[in-house]
């Protein structure tokens, strides 16, 4: 208890009164009040029966799991086991978001490696610029501009067709590929900046000394460079990861007319289905699988929390 | 095996800077070379174009009488030492100095084994299981070395390692890698601006300024014979008296300095009225006024103690610090600054060349 009270004691004595009892005052706020508490709300709310406001409080509104059973076994009366038709979206959603980070590392490590390691200080610069700038146009504005890019008539599909490659046009929307790559577009800049930082802290001496003990290329890296980055790697894919499984306007804008996302499943259940106490449950489910996801990744490939937080 | 490298009008420009021009030289395979030289002085350069690193603008590296041009590093025969060292932090002892080995995909146990040997070599045995971090200074030194000669390179480059070190394991550690050279019997090519280290550990000494190889001998040879002010004033410790050549013959010549004229060797056959620069080392230069004249007399500016010699500061005429000689302790009790000195030295060992660019300090 007193190492706490001299914690204090010595943040207030180096900062002073009130910049102190700001930063504590804002960091309560916005842990508490931004954070935790409409989460609670929201959690109490999956656990609950969805009635009309004037039955609110009533000795009707009690506690149920009703609306997590109603992901597994679906309505009752269900003629199958599970409720595939959501549990189907759900895997889904985690596989294609895997696949999505995946996509996304194997596209920024070799960028981020020449930013840092290969080219000079002006070069890159440019570059993180040319990578920020397209950032300010907003997302839903960057998704429609990914549909015209792979619409039937888009400009890939007349390139392919004149160049002789395909015949028909490629259905990239029907076939997700426009929806991956939009995904993947989207939080480019969170995988590499992780991995930009990490890499950037790699001495160069030490790739230099690895090629003269005579490794080819790809040893460099597999030996080298990437057990150097692993803490960017993984903080930067949990980042891409995360938002990926959770986003909305890509999936809605570039998924494919049969490729439903999980977030577009909880979308319905809060605004269509106007049943917020089962969208809440389903969210709650996507998070708690996001989570344990991402831990179990991290001790698979041995990293710890703190290393991602460097 | 250990092989010759040959430098052959070997330039390197990196725009309109040129960082090495012209350099010809012959490393005898086996013996230990050092390039000596201030920093930004091409030394660097020279050893990132033997290892394969930089690219020759002219001319060509030659190593073991192949010409290296378009031989990327990992595929010559050379090692480097990097000044940092360069050492895996992330990779175990064993595993630092196995990673060469790895490469040319050894087995795993033979691996183990042979890190076991070189560990032996570099007195670090039952070291190999720990991280490099928890290594010593000169420990993490000896598993470069290790790391490598595992790959049993033909010539091993060393790029100012002892740099870090604090001096009395510098001093270790020179004695150590001129051991470490003659049981290994491979070619050493050392880059270091420290002239004690170079002095003590090679065979043959490259001294170099500007991009330019000044002289190239063995360690007596430039200490005792420099060829150029640069050199004479760059290795050990010289005191410079400028001034126009007033006699000379075959075996000497006479300097009119601010002192008068003095009298020192003349290998470069200068001629009455040359600009010259009259080299006296502080070792040759005795108190009292001799018998050969040679001598000089000034105002004494300081007297500094360093335990087993005095080291005493003699003004020009300005009043600024000008020699510097060094003498026993009882020789020194007969000193004070303020007070005047006067010296001597023998002709034979002083040196007159013409006049040229100086070492700074």
């Amino acid at each position: 208890m007193s190492r706490v009270s001299d914690f204090f004691a010595e943040f207030i004595r180096r900062n002073g009164v009130t910049i102190s009892v700001y930063l504590f005052t804002a960091v309560i706020f916005w842990i508490a009040v931004l954070i935790i508490l409409p989460q609670l709300y929201m959690l109490d709310f999956s656990f609950r029966f969805n009635l009309p406001p004037s039955k609110i409080g009533t000795e009707e509104d009690v506690r149920t799991l009703k609306n997590y059973q109603y992901l597994l076994f679906g309505a009752e009366g269900n003629p199958n086991a599970f409720n595939w038709l959501h549990l189907e979206v759900f895997f889904r959603t985690i596989w294609a978001a895997v696949l999505v980070t995946i996509l996304n590392l194997v596209i920024c490590y070799p960028i981020a490696y020449y930013m840092t390691q290969v080219a000079s200080g002006g070069k890159a610069r440019i570059l993180i610029l040319c990578l920020i700038l397209p950032f300010w146009v907003n997302e839903i504005l960057r998704a429609f501009a990914f549909r015209i890019l792979f619409g039937l008539n888009g400009p890939i599909n007349f390139a392919l067709i004149n160049l002789g490659i395909v015949s028909e046009p490629v259905e990239f929307i029907k076939a997700d590929v426009a929806l991956y790559t939009g995904l993947a577009y989207a939080y480019m800049l969170l995988m590499i900046f992780p991995l930009y930082n990490a890499i950037e802290s790699l001495d160069h001496n030490q790739v230099d000394a690895a090629r003269d003990l005579g490794s080819p290329w790809w040893r460099i890296h597999w030996r080298v460079v990437i057990p150097h980055a692993k803490p960017g790697i993984a903080s930067g894919c949990t980042m891409v990861f995360m938002l990926t499984a959770g986003a909305l306007a890509a999936p809605q804008i570039l998924g494919g007319p049969s490729s439903l996302w999980f977030t577009q499943v909880i979308y319905q259940w809060f605004y269509t289905g106007g049943n917020w106490p089962q969208g809440a449950a389903y969210a709650f489910v996507l998070l708690t699988a996001c989570i344990v996801f991402v831990l179990a990744m991290m001790r698979v490939f041995r990293v710890s929390l703190g290393e991602i937080a460097k | 095996m250990s092989a010759d490298v040959e430098l052959d009008h070997l330039t390197i420009r990196f725009g309109n800077f040129i960082a090495l021009s012209d350099a010809n030289l012959r490393i005898p395979a086996g013996s230990f070379f050092s390039f000596l030289g201030p920093s930004g002085c091409g030394k660097t350069t020279i050893l990132r174009a033997i290892s394969g690193f930089l690219d020759p603008s002219e001319g060509h590296v030659r190593i073991g009488g192949e010409d290296m041009a378009g031989i990327p590093p990992n595929n010559r025969p050379t090692a480097l030492i990097f000044q940092n060292l360069a050492l895996f932090p992330l990779m175990k002892v064993w595993e630092n100095i196995a990673f060469g080995l790895e490469v040319r995909r050894v087995p795993k146990a033979q691996r183990r084994e042979r890190a076991q040997e070189l560990l032996e070599l570099i007195a670090l045995p039952n070291q190999g299981e720990k991280l490099v971090s928890e290594l010593s200074g000169g420990q993490r030194q000896r598993v470069a070395i290790a790391r490598a000669l595992a790959v049993e390179p033909e010539v091993l480059l060393l790029d100012e390692p002892l740099s870090a070190l604090d001096l009395k394991l510098r001093q270790h550690m020179r004695t150590e890698l001129r051991a470490i050279q003659q049981r290994v019997g491979i070619t050493f090519i050392y880059i270091t601006h420290d002239q004690g280290e170079a002095l003590i550990m090679s065979d043959q000494i490259a001294v170099m300024s500007q991009g330019v190889i000044q002289q190239i001998g063995s360690g007596p040879d430039i200490y005792e014979n420099p060829k150029t002010p640069f050199v004479a004033s760059f290795v050990g410790e010289n005191n410079a008296f400028a001034g126009r050549v007033a006699s000379a013959d075959a075996g000497h010549a006479a300097v009119e300095t601010i002192f008068g004229a003095l009298r020192g060797r003349n290998p470069a056959g200068l001629k009455v009225g040359d600009q010259a620069v009259l080299f006296v080392r502080p070792e040759i230069l005795q108190l009292g006024a001799g018998t050969q004249g040679n001598a000089l007399k000034s105002k004494v500016l300081a007297k500094e103690f360093e335990g087993f010699a005095s080291h005493i500061h003699l003004a020009n005429s300005q009043g600024e610090r000008h020699i510097s000689f060094s003498t026993s302790q009882e020789e020194a009790l007969g000193i004070s600054p303020g007070e005047e000195a006067t010296v001597h030295f023998s002709p034979d060992r002083a040196i007159a060349l013409p006049q040229g660019e100086l070492a700074h300090e």
